[in-house]
């Protein structure tokens, strides 16, 4: 098969308002490429956690900045890129507790990079905190 | 324009159920929480959330269970989930929910539980 790449963008103001309608973008995509319902909704679920932590923790939930989802499709991949400019965010170490844990000692939080690291197959961040942070998460289209 | 989260609150002998329609994600989770709060500062510490009309969650709306289990367990109440659609499970099932929830296929079957729990 030839090699292709289509690329598609969505840029949002970073409201959590916003995130039903990234989902719907990334689920068109997730279609697009051939994932079935499932997939496409864990897919969905992964980016709406990147989102979501890039517009509460990067943006300290100011609605002034913006959010910008790449994807990006070829024969092998489906790749998301996330991409803001606030403070950029790093796991900590709560994330590495297992959900008991975390119910015992009341918290909410903790769960979105690890349901990213589940779902997707390749996720790594750049961060340069102020200028531009970018998540790379890849999904393969199929396992070999 | 349809409301994208709604919590409707009933009671049937001692037990709250909360029938929560729409998404659960980061915009939604504060009301939920809100209303999970209320109930259990206000002592009602059996509840049950009939999901069927829930048609996504993400960690936002996981965390709000997670936050307020002990809570109600401590109290000598639960926090049990009925009716999920699979759609919606299987977000569950990614983080291991089922063995630390108590998930009944149906509201009455929840609801039932507590007062087996009572009875025992």
């Amino acid at each position: 098969m030839d090699a292709f790449e289509r690329s598609f963008t969505l840029n949002v103001p970073s409201s959590t308002e916003n995130l039903a309608m990234i989902r719907d973008f990334v689920a068109s995509i997730g279609a697009k490429a051939g994932f079935d319902e499932d997939e496409a909704a864990r897919i969905t679920l992964a980016v709406d956690e990147a989102c979501a932590n890039v517009i509460e923790h990067a943006y300290g939930s100011e609605e002034t900045h913006v959010v910008t989802v790449r994807a990006r499709l070829d024969n092998r991949d489906l790749v998301f890129d996330i991409i803001d400019n606030g403070r950029g965010f790093v796991a900590g170490q709560i994330d590495e507790l297992d959900v008991e844990e975390l119910i015992r000692r009341r918290k909410s939080g903790g769960l979105g990079l690890r349901l990213i690291r589940a779902i997707m197959d390749e996720v790594n961040y750049q961060i340069t905190p102020g200028e531009k942070n970018e998540l790379h998460m890849v999904k393969r289209l199929r396992r070999d | 324009m349809p409301q994208s989260f709604q919590v409707d609150i009933s009671e049937t002998e001692g037990v709250r159920i909360l029938a929560v329609q729409g998404y659960l994600d980061a915009h939604t989770a504060p009301s939920f929480e809100s209303s999970i709060e209320a109930e259990i500062r206000s002592g009602k510490v059996r509840l049950v959330v009939d999901c069927a009309g829930l048609t996504y969650i993400s960690s936002a709306g996981l965390g709000v269970f997670m936050s307020f289990l002990e809570d109600a367990r401590e109290q000598g109440g639960d926090i049990k989930l009925a009716a999920i659609t699979p759609k919606v499970f299987q977000i569950f099932d990614v983080l291991g929910f089922p063995k630390l929830f108590d998930i009944a296929s149906t509201v009455e079957e929840a609801a039932a539980r507590f007062a087996q729990a009572r009875e025992s």
